[in-house]
């Protein structure tokens, strides 16, 4: 299973953090430092996986964000690559050519559409499609919220 | 600022920008203090805020944690919001708590009911975002309260499939947080099918939990075993198309493949001839599909075709059982060992170090040395090269050995520092195992010393030594190589470390050589003595004093150097006490008691390599083939046995067994230089003391730890067990599901050496395995226990194999505790059971007659020194089963003694270090009443006492 996955820019700056696995939050600002370090040195060509104490680093960037992914030792390096991937995928779809900068705004959507990927440090839904449509579903409740408050504010209802 | 869909807060996007726009570290703190300021006195204020404005400020909360900032308020509005009829806000609420609450929080029973609440709510998406919630956190209160409820829900026909998809996600966090929670009977056939639901979102999802469920049942879910192989053959023939957007990249449902694949690693290959069938052709066609040409020129296409590929071959590897797929899968691996991909060369050469270990693929691997060899010089990223040394060490055998370490060692000059360390090592291991010319491993070691002898560990180093001890045939010539090495203008310490030892025990072998003649060989290492660490001073101390008995020729010479001021008043105690009492051995004793006392060295126990375990240690993970080859052969052939050492005298039995504990016994931390015999300085008993040194230093923690590992830790009822091993020194201790202890132990008078075999008998590795030793009530001050730490990963399947030195101080009742604690699937294991070390274990058994058993049995006249037992007989009145179990309990069985032939008289003797006790046992049977009486007198009463309580329970 996924222990955990961290999001961070070329600067080193922690830009999302999905813990699977519960650690104090001590030792996660540990482990991100550590790794960050260790991934930041690593040059462009290099290979996208890593042995890390009794874990497998995964990990790739796209644009200036580093996507990371701990797994376990019989997990699937390749897939894993893919499950980042997908991820960026879906950002992308949702936030139409996303960058850094709709993460940090729309952190909470980021964490939203992440939940709806992975649950529990397993993939749960591999379709691009069906992810979507989840989300659509969840924006159009919200919608109505957000319309609610705005007739309220006019006094309306 | 980007457009925001949904519901934006405009009041967060102005402040995350403000955060982007300080230009300081100190401006973005003084931001956020101002606004953290700002949140507490609204969530303080009168005026009650509307969810909106909640929502807002725990958002906000929620970005300042996620910058690194510490949160101490605001949970009690989040968890408010999970009321909220709003979605919008509900949302956020579940993700403050998601992210922000740890499992033990107080406000875990609100949250609790907030869950419930939302889970019977009839708006899947609220079903979701509960059970999402419950995912996240998996608390054990969690899993107690929804435990029975969500797989309910899993199965129900009622359920919409985005709900199936995280209920079974959601059940498998609950499953890692509580395992008895898993469910059975009724459940497991329907969860089963559920790999046969038309929705392949469900069945991604539940693979996942039934892979968990059958790591932990195999037996009752062995009917996944059919299904998963009919829907595995259904995707792998399917065309891309057919699976829509279930198909990746051109790839069919390369995820669900690989977790399809990988449940069937849990099992044999399938009996069903059926099943197996189908199952090799599915193998077979996704070994042929990476033949094809690519669909697509796109990394993901590869990626995935390749994930399903290596899946493949790692079932292929498992099932280890279909030789013809199991040299494709290699064929395929040595086409990516030359890939443009580094991605798939890396994966390629930890594939291949599983297959190095099938006997149907070794072969077939070794023909990829010379890529791997390649790999090794010529890869960019360390990573990738650290997988070559990984491969090269799993495909080294009898007759690649050779040429293999060559290129190791050749590779080590131009080394990463990262990876020296271990590839030492494993140099080191492949030398020792597949030397058939022990002066090539000798080469070796010394080139390993010579090349990164900064690399060079003790446990290298000492392994060398003892290797050369008790191989007469290579002596020679290491004294003659490491002499020559000594001449090397630059030279390692650990060079002088092991030139000083063997020249210390072998330099006469080459003494007759006018070039390395004994004051060549002296004036040699002496050249090195002022450049070295006080440790290997001391060391050095020693070979001159072996000299002294060597070589008498140069004893003046010798003695010149113990008694300069350098040494006599040198800072380091060691240093000194060691000149001092050389000087005097060499000085006072005549050349016969020299020659005892400074004789060779015995040879050395029979042990395994602790090279591997340290190596282990430094390498967690690491897989189970690259240790497989080595497990074989468990006692390295350069260890011979060690049957013509007799342990005849006390004095020399103890600096042995101190030299086991330590080693080479050069530890600085030994206040008496190890040497055959005690040095004259002191009195007879100086090799107790020595003993004593050992061990004391290494209890005191133990006893220490103790105290804490009392009392907290549930007690297993090992009594049978225990019973058992009151007249046998070796068998199984305990055995559950997850676990098997066994032990092999060996006694010698007062000391005891005690193997205990620990055996994870699960799929999944133990972490922070740690075995520990206490003594209860003040067992510690009559027993010194000695404890060798072990690897805190045990990889499934393995075993894990701990010494324990003991020595008995004084009698004793109580027994030790032996704590067992390890995390399994995430879920902390902990049990303490009795070490079956009773006191008649210390015994030996005694031949007298009758006349003097009766002098003595009348001398222990004093009634505290009997103990008696009359009482009724347990098991058969077998007197063969009884002669057995007497002959076991350590006492010598002594006939023709007891006017009655029907009575069994026994002796023997108890060592303990302080005293040493003798005992004499009758054991008279009545047939008739199936009754015995039990009588023992000994010098001691407690002995007495203990002995007849173990003893008649035996019978």
């Amino acid at each position: 299973m996924l222990q955990f996955m961290l999001l961070f820019s070329r600067q080193g700056k922690l830009r999302l953090q999905k813990w699977y696995v519960a650690h104090p939050d001590k030792q996660k600002k540990k482990i991100t430092r550590e790794l960050l370090a260790i991934l930041l040195a690593r040059k462009p060509k290099m290979c996208s996986f890593l042995e890390w104490k009794d874990l497998k680093i995964v990990y790739k960037r796209y644009a200036s964000l580093y996507f990371c992914c701990a797994i376990d030792q019989n997990d699937n390096e390749l897939l894993t690559l893919e499950i980042i991937h997908r991820y960026v995928e879906l950002l992308d779809k949702y936030f139409g050519s996303v960058c850094e900068l709709d993460i940090i705004f729309n952190f909470e959507k980021a964490y939203f559409i992440l939940d709806e990927l992975l649950l529990g440090g397993e993939i749960q839904e591999t379709s691009k499609k069906n992810v979507l449509k989840a989300i659509a579903a969840q924006d159009l409740l919200q919608e109505d919220d957000a319309v609610e408050i705005a007739l309220k504010e006019l006094g309306l209802v | 600022m980007p457009a925001v869909r949904g519901d934006g807060m405009r009041g967060l996007a102005v402040f995350i920008s403000d955060i982007r726009n300080c230009k300081s570290k100190e401006a973005e703190i003084k931001r956020i203090n101002k606004e953290l300021a700002n949140i507490r006195s609204k969530f303080r204020g009168d005026k009650t805020l509307d969810g909106y404005q909640k929502k807002k400020y725990v958002c906000k909360l929620l970005f300042i944690f996620l910058l690194g900032h510490d949160i101490d308020f605001g949970h009690m509005e989040a968890v408010n919001l999970l009321s909220s009829n709003k979605y919008s806000e509900k949302q956020i609420g579940y993700l403050f708590i998601s992210v922000l609450i740890s499992a033990n929080n107080e406000l875990m029973k609100l949250i609790i009911q907030s869950i419930k609440n939302d889970l019977s709510s009839r708006n899947p998406i609220h079903v979701n975002l509960a059970l999402q919630c419950i995912a996240n956190i998996g608390s054990r209160e969690m899993a107690e309260t929804f435990g029975s409820e969500i797989p309910k829900l899993l199965v129900s026909g009622d359920t919409i499939d985005v709900v199936k998809q995280s209920a079974a996600l959601c059940l498998l966090r609950l499953l890692r947080t509580l395992s008895d929670i898993i469910p059975s009977g009724e459940w497991t056939s329907r969860i089963v099918h559920l790999l046969n639901d038309q929705h392949m979102g469900v069945v991604t999802s539940a693979v996942n939990l039934i892979d968990a469920l059958v790591k932990k049942n195999p037996d009752e879910y062995k009917g996944c075993i059919s299904l998963a192989v009919s829907r595995l053959s259904r995707i792998v023939t399917a065309s891309y198309t057919d699976l829509q957007d279930y198909t990746y990249y051109f790839v069919p449902a390369p995820w669900l493949s690989m977790k399809l694949l990988r449940l069937l690693q849990n099992y044999p290959p399938p009996e069903d001839p059926g099943v197996r069938g189908r199952l090799i052709e599915c193998l077979e066609t996704i070994l042929n599909k990476a033949q094809e040409p690519p669909k697509s020129k796109k990394v993901q296409h590869s990626n995935a075709k390749n994930a399903v590929l290596f899946e493949a071959i790692s079932l292929i590897i498992h099932m280890d059982s279909e030789p013809n797929l199991l040299v494709r899968a290699c064929n395929q691996l040595g086409q990516f060992l030359q890939h443009r991909e580094t991605n798939l060369r890396y994966l390629a050469l930890e594939s291949m170090c599983l297959l190095a270990t099938s006997e149907f693929s070794h072969e077939a691997v070794k023909k990829h040395q010379e890529t791997v060899v390649t790999a090794l010089k010529t890869e960019r990223d360390v990573s990738v090269r650290q997988r070559a040394v990984d491969l090269l060490y799993a495909m080294c055998d009898k007759t690649n050995a050779e040429e293999i370490v060559g290129e190791m060692l050749n590779y080590l000059e131009t080394a990463d520092y990262s990876i020296r360390e271990e590839m030492v090592m494993k140099v080191a291991i492949l030398a020792e195992k597949y030397a058939s010319d022990y002066t090539w491993y000798v080469d070796v070691i010394l080139n390993l010393i010579r090349i990164a002898g900064d690399y060079v560990s003790e446990e290298v180093w000492y392994r060398v030594i003892q290797i050369v001890i008790n191989r007469e045939d290579v002596q020679g010539y290491a004294a003659k190589t490491v002499f020559e090495s000594l001449q090397a203008p630059a030279c390692h310490e650990n060079m002088v470390k092991v030139a000083g030892y063997i020249l210390g025990e072998f330099g006469n072998l080459i003494a007759g050589d006018q070039r390395s003649s004994p004051f060549v060989q002296f004036n040699l290492l002496h050249s090195k003595y002022h450049l070295c660490a006080a440790q290997t001073r001391a060391l050095l101390l020693t070979t001159y004093v072996k000299f002294v008995n060597l070589f008498p020729e140069i004893r003046v010479d010798i003695q010149n150097i113990l008694k300069s001021n350098s040494n006599v008043r040198n800072s380091e105690v060691e240093l000194q006490q060691r000149s001092m009492e050389y000087l005097q051995l060499s000085q006072i004793a005549s050349s016969d008691v020299l020659a005892t006392v400074l004789e060779e060295m015995p040879p050395f126990p029979e042990r395994e390599s602790s090279i591997l375990a340290i190596l282990k240690k430094k390498k967690p993970g690491m897989s189970e083939g690259v240790t497989g080859p080595l497990k074989e052969n468990k006692h390295p052939a350069a260890v011979i046995n060690n049957t013509g050492v007799s342990y005849t005298k006390n004095s020399e039995n103890a600096p042995s067994l101190a030299v086991s504990a330590d080693l080479l016994g050069i530890s600085s931390s030994l206040h008496q230089p190890t040497i055959n015999s005690a040095p004259p300085a002191s009195s007879n008993n100086t090799s107790t003391n020595l003993l004593v040194d050992v061990f004391g230093e290494t209890t005191s923690p133990t006893a220490g730890g103790a105290k804490s590992a009392i009392g907290d830790g549930i007690i297993v009822k090992n009594e049978e067990s225990l019973k058992k091993f009151i007249c046998k020194h070796n068998g199984i201790l305990f055995e559950n599901d997850l676990l098997q202890i066994g032990i092999k132990s060996e006694y010698r008078q007062n000391l005891c050496q005690m193997g205990l075999f620990y055996g994870n008998k699960t799929n999944f590795q133990f972490l922070s395995f740690t075995p520990s030793i206490s003594s209860p009530n003040n067992l510690s001050t009559k027993l010194n226990i000695q404890v060798k730490p072990v690897d805190t990963v045990v990889e499934a399947g393995a075993q894990v194999h701990q010494i324990l030195n003991v020595e008995c101080i004084e009698d004793f009742t109580d027994l030790p505790l032996l704590t067992i604690q390890f995390i399994y699937c995430n879920v902390q294991q902990k049990l303490t059971l009795r070490l079956p070390l009773t006191i008649n274990k210390f015994s030996e058994p005694t031949v007298m007659n009758s006349e003097s058993f009766f002098t003595r049995w009348k001398n222990l006249n004093n009634p505290t020194q009997e103990a008696q037992k009359i009482f009724k007989a347990t098991y058969p009145m077998d007197s063969e089963a009884v002669k057995a179990k007497l002959i076991g309990f350590g006492i010598q069985l002594l006939t023709g003694i007891d006017p009655n032939p029907e009575n069994y008289v026994c002796a023997g003797i108890i060592h303990t270090r302080t005293l040493q006790v003798g005992c004499l046992i009758r054991l008279e049977p009545n047939t008739q009443a199936q009754m015995y009486r039990l009588t023992i007198r000994s010098s001691k009463d407690t002995v007495s006492k203990e002995l007849c309580k173990l003893l008649h329970e035996l019978f």
